[in-house]
């Protein structure tokens, strides 16, 4: 097994499309337990670290370019993030333990395309764009459109992100993410909701993006669940049929860590407590 | 004797107060040496390959291809052992299979090689020709006519005919006449409770190294609870002699019962046999929950009738207990523990043991006693509310104290169950307002504690400094313990007495660290050691000033005349008669050697309350407070330490932990992520209270402490979370799914 850390993008994309065993390693969190459990067996792994913007959180058309290497706890002391996206920011913070924080990124926790991944709900509502880099140039990508299948992507051979774009929102907007998990930290989401919504001036809700994890072979966006909110004010009926939709629209299965009935009736009530608090930061409260 | 001595001490000066643990530095620096820091020139990897099905005959190995790659230097299967005695046969088969894997993760075979690289490469070489057989893992299952049975012609003659073969024993308690006593109840409750298997959860894996000489001397160095055991069993299995084989224990990360067997250190003497090196093995974590010795699962049902004041009138229970592959379960002590904390007239207990297709059952903190105090605590409570009744109340009506007959048999002498029950009905935590969605639950528990061989050696040094040598590791703070006990006895300060764990050839048998048994046996040896030792100084000092040893005494670290007549010479410190002790007839010691009785059995009672989320099923603990008796804490901190540690992994039993079990027979959950032991945010600090009502059988009264925190727990929070939810939960663990599956159900009527 050989380790390389190429200076730039064309290094990193030859040595990935030339060995079938590569790996790209960033933060290496989930690399490193299936080494150590024996679930991998890499030929070589290639360390994008040293690319100039790996590490990098870059302002952009009134949104953020985080690169692909940038930690949970850096995006959690990143003042601009948070104050845009605090929903995408706490999600990536509820990834393993403050250790793991120090390592983990967001890119990685997409590519490990785990329908449970914690940070995915909240860049799939926050309809977040990865640039793509790889043997035939670069190329962006709806974050929705990664993850294929569990543990299973749709990046090509020699392909890896480089960066994960969070577009700009207008005013009066707020996200939230809410997991639900048996302990309250180093535990994986049984359920897991982001919501990202924009309000009108009369407060009703102007435009929304549901995303639900854990409840199916991949992270989804919930149409029907934006829809059954667009245009309402977020009462009770609003957040009653919100939660309605969304246990509807989840297909999970049992499972160790839950069953069929269970995640449905709970990524209803996520949906609808997520919805509470993106809403409070739209109107600019503390939630 | 003993009662006498505690009478004669007054004032401890050492024992009571919490001075800093000996190991304390080496661990937090990360010095300590743990199983897998030991290491020896040219040793080996040793991997094991373990049974990827839950129940299959062995048909064939074939290992030709994994011996013939460059870099294996031995590979083992049963077949290198022979016939080994029969009673370790059933521990031998499990350490390597022998006609067949009888779980998943059973161990087949085994190799040592240069590299990991090339033992994990050598384990895939290795082929096993295997007939998959059906298996079954549920109790119940296990226990009906025509369930796969695991093994012929165990079944013992105290079962009845038409069970399973798996059915391997049948055991009774009790006494009085149940059905007079339900007939004489204003209510019966009836119920069947069930428990999912946990496992310790020790932090550190198993881990071990073996050498093995040509002339047949062997050294192991092993993370273990007890290292006598380990030589005694290694040595029954290779056909050695026990004074060949010598084990060194290391730190050990944690073992709770789980590390009171062997698992990897026979294979790694046979190993290291073989290939004349030194092999080290290390489990990894899921070799830990699939191989090693969690606890059983179990399914009981009770029956208690009450009348309307809350007086118990009789109180009957069926415990059935799968204890893995193996004969064994600890159902023996769920069911004598059962009714321990009650003054009974009918009582009676039937317990079954049964084997299944899971790793066999190690011991478990209080093994067998907190799921059989799940089903009778659950069931207490729910008559007591189901009357009106305060649940402290009744426990203190019906409660066991000096001159109760125990369900199980024995009278009991002085013990603490009253107190804790008192102390917890006047603390401010019983009548703590609660909100909404909130709950309160109390149980009570109750552990037999142990004593057995142990062997203890107190060395005094040229200047007059202390060593003690125990044969225990230290897993609680134990070198604490024997240190504080004999710097008390001497008259010394604590920073004067070093204690270390001698290795098997050091001292003479010392039971396993077990039954709690380690404060209080180790320490009785400890403090007669130390008597030993201040006799010896007494008769130098005698011979220095030309009296009587009978006429000196030993007072505040010294050796003084006793009396007037013994005439006047000004003391003598050990220091002193340490220095000279060359001229005064060679060095100081003294030693002790026991099988000690009189372990002094232990209650508590402890109270928490919880928040269940009604939309999800969530139990977040909110208060906790834990009364037990000590007897005497020896180092309150460590005897808090361990009241706080019990209660945490009950709780971790009561909400989460559980082994999953697919239905083709594979352990689902092998890794700390899916079987989830409580982190530190899901808990509140635990409060404790200590009781301290002195053991007669100890010379400074202790009682063990180790194992009865985790009794109650189960119940108490069951209690609370039933109360909370407001729906009775009999199935453990309390998972989410399950607390929420009950609500919806109760509000569907």
């Amino acid at each position: 097994m050989r380790y390389e850390a190429p200076q730039d993008v064309e290094a990193a994309v030859r040595i990935l499309a030339a060995e079938q065993g590569a790996y790209v390693l960033a933060g290496g969190t989930d690399l490193l337990v299936k080494l150590r459990s024996e679930m991998v067996e890499p030929d070589v792994i290639v360390d994008i670290k040293r690319i100039a913007g790996m590490k990098a959180v870059m302002p952009e058309a009134g949104g953020w370019r985080i690169g692909a290497a940038v930690s949970g706890a850096e995006m959690g002391e990143h003042a601009g993030l948070v104050a845009a996206w605090p929903g995408v920011v706490e999600a990536a913070g509820l990834i393993g333990s403050t250790q793991v924080q120090g390592r983990a990124t967001l890119a990685g926790n997409l590519c490990n395309a785990s329908p449970a991944a914690d940070s995915v709900p909240a860049i799939v509502a926050a309809e977040a764009v990865v640039r793509v880099v790889g043997p035939k140039g670069t190329r962006d990508v709806a974050v929705i459109d990664i993850p294929k299948s569990p543990g299973k992507t749709s990046l090509g051979a020699g392909e890896f992100i480089a960066s994960v774009f969070l577009p700009a929102r207008g005013a009066r907007s707020g996200d939230a993410y809410l997991r639900f998990i048996p302990r309250t930290e180093m535990d994986i989401a049984v359920v897991g909701c982001g919501i990202s919504l924009s309000l009108d001036a009369a407060g009703k809700v102007a435009a929304a993006r549901v995303a639900l994890g854990a409840v199916g072979p991949k992270v989804m966006l919930v149409d029907a669940a934006a829809e059954a909110i667009v245009g309402r004010a977020l009462d009770e009926a609003a957040l009653a049929d919100l939660a309605a939709v969304c246990s509807k629209a989840a297909t999970p299965i049992d499972d160790k860590r839950g069953t069929v009935d269970f995640r449905r009736h709970v990524a209803g009530v996520l949906a609808r407590r997520a919805a509470v608090i993106a809403e409070a930061r739209a109107k600019g409260e503390k939630a | 004797m003993a009662l006498d001595d505690t009478k004669k001490i007054k004032n401890f000066k050492v024992v009571g107060t919490r001075p800093n643990r000996p190991d304390g530095i080496d661990k937090v620096t990360g010095r300590a040496r743990f199983g897998a820091d030991i290491v020896a020139p040219g040793m080996l990897t040793g991997r094991i390959l373990r049974s990827p099905h839950a129940h299959a005959r062995i048909v064939k190995i074939d290992t030709s291809k994994a011996e013939a790659l460059p870099g294996v230097k031995a590979v083992v299967t049963r077949a290198d052992f022979g016939d080994v005695p029969e009673h370790v046969a059933d521990v031998m088969d499990n350490c390597l299979a022998g006609a067949k894997a009888l779980y998943d993760g059973h161990a087949v075979a085994a190799i040592a090689a240069n590299s990991v690289a090339v033992a994990r490469k050598a384990l895939k070489l290795i082929e096993v020709e295997y007939e998959v057989l059906p298996h079954v893992t549920d109790v119940d299952e296990a226990m009906k006519p025509g369930a796969p049975v695991l093994h012929e012609g165990r079944q013992q003659e105290t079962v009845p005919e038409g069970l399973s073969g798996n059915v391997i024993a049948r055991s009774e308690f009790g006494h009085g006449d149940i059905e007079a006593g339900l007939k004489q109840a204003d209510r019966v409750v009836e119920r069947t409770y069930r428990t999912g298997a946990t496992h310790q959860g020790y932090i550190e894996p198993h881990a071990c190294l073996a050498t093995m000489s040509a002339d047949g001397q062997g050294d192991l160095w092993v993370c273990t609870q007890g290292h006598y055991m380990v030589r005694n069993v290694c040595a029954a299995i290779l056909g050695m002699e026990q004074g060949q084989l010598r084990v060194t224990a290391s730190e050990i990360g944690g073992g709770f019962g789980g590390k009171t067997v062997v698992f990897l250190e026979p294979v790694a003497l046979m190993l290291a046999k073989k290939s004349g090196r030194p092999v080290k093995m290390v489990m990894s974590r899921s070799e830990v929950l699939r191989a090693t010795g969690p606890t059983a699962s179990s399914s009981i049902d009770v029956r208690i009738g009450m009348k309307t004041d809350g007086r118990i009138t009789a109180a009957f229970a069926e415990l059935r207990y799968q204890g893995g592959a193996y004969p064994g379960s600890p159902v023996d002590m769920g069911s004598m523990s059962a009714f321990a904390p009650y003054d009974l007239e009918n009582v009676k207990t039937v317990g079954w043991d049964v084997v299944s297709n899971r790793p066999k059952a190690a011991a478990y903190r209080a093994p067998g006693a907190p799921m059989a105090a799940f089903a009778v605590e659950s069931a207490i409570d729910e008559l007591a509310k189901g009357f009106g009744l305060d649940p402290l109340a009744v426990r203190l009506m019906n409660g066991a104290k000096e001159g109760t007959k125990a369900s199980y048999g024995p009278t009991y002498p002085a013990i603490g169950l009253m107190a804790t029950l008192e102390a917890a009905h006047t603390h401010p935590h019983w009548t703590a307002p609660l909100g909404e969605n909130q709950g309160r639950g109390v149980a009570c528990g109750f552990w037999f504690n142990f004593g057995g061989d142990t062997c203890v050696s107190l060395n005094v040094t040229p200047d007059g400094t202390v060593t003690v040598s125990e044969g225990n590791p230290d897993i609680g703070g134990s070198r604490a313990s024997m240190t504080m006990m004999a710097a008390e006895e001497l008259g010394i300060p604590y920073d004067q007495v070093r204690t270390v764990i001698a290795d098997t050839g050091s001292l003479g048998q010392n039971e396993v660290t077990d039954g709690s048994r380690v404060t209080f046996a180790v320490g009785l040896a400890t403090i007669e050691a130390a008597r030993a030792a201040k006799r010896e100084m007494c008769k130098r000092a005698a011979m220095i000033w030309g009296i009587d040893a009978d006429a000196v005494e030993w007072e505040e670290g010294a050796a003084r005349p006793a009396g007037p007549n013994a005439g006047k010479f000004p003391p003598m410190t050990l220091k002193e008669i340490a220095a000279i002790a060359s001229n005064t007839g060679g060095p100081i010691a003294g030693h002790h050697e026991v099988n000690a009785e009189g372990a002094g059995v232990s209650f508590g009672t402890h109270m928490v309350d919880v928040e269940v989320d009604p939309d999800t099923g969530a139990t977040k603990i909110l208060r906790y407070t834990v009364f037990q008796d000590a007897g005497r804490a020896v180092h309150p901190a460590y005897v808090e330490g361990q009241f706080q540690g019990g209660a945490v992994q009950g709780i971790g039993w009561a909400l989460n932990e559980e082994y999953i079990y697919g239905e083709d027979g594979i352990l689902q959950n092998a890794g700390f992520l899916d079987y989830r032991i409580p982190v530190a945010s899901d808990l509140p600090m635990i409060d404790t209270v200590i009781l301290e009502i002195p053991n007669p059988g100890h010379p400074y009264g202790v009682r063990g402490v180790g194992e009865t925190p985790i009794v109650p727990p189960l119940a108490a929070v069951a209690n609370a979370v039933s109360a909370a939810a407001g729906v009775r939960m009999t199935r453990l663990p309390m998972s989410p799914p399950r607390v929420l599956a009950a609500i919806h159900e109760a509000a569907r009527g």
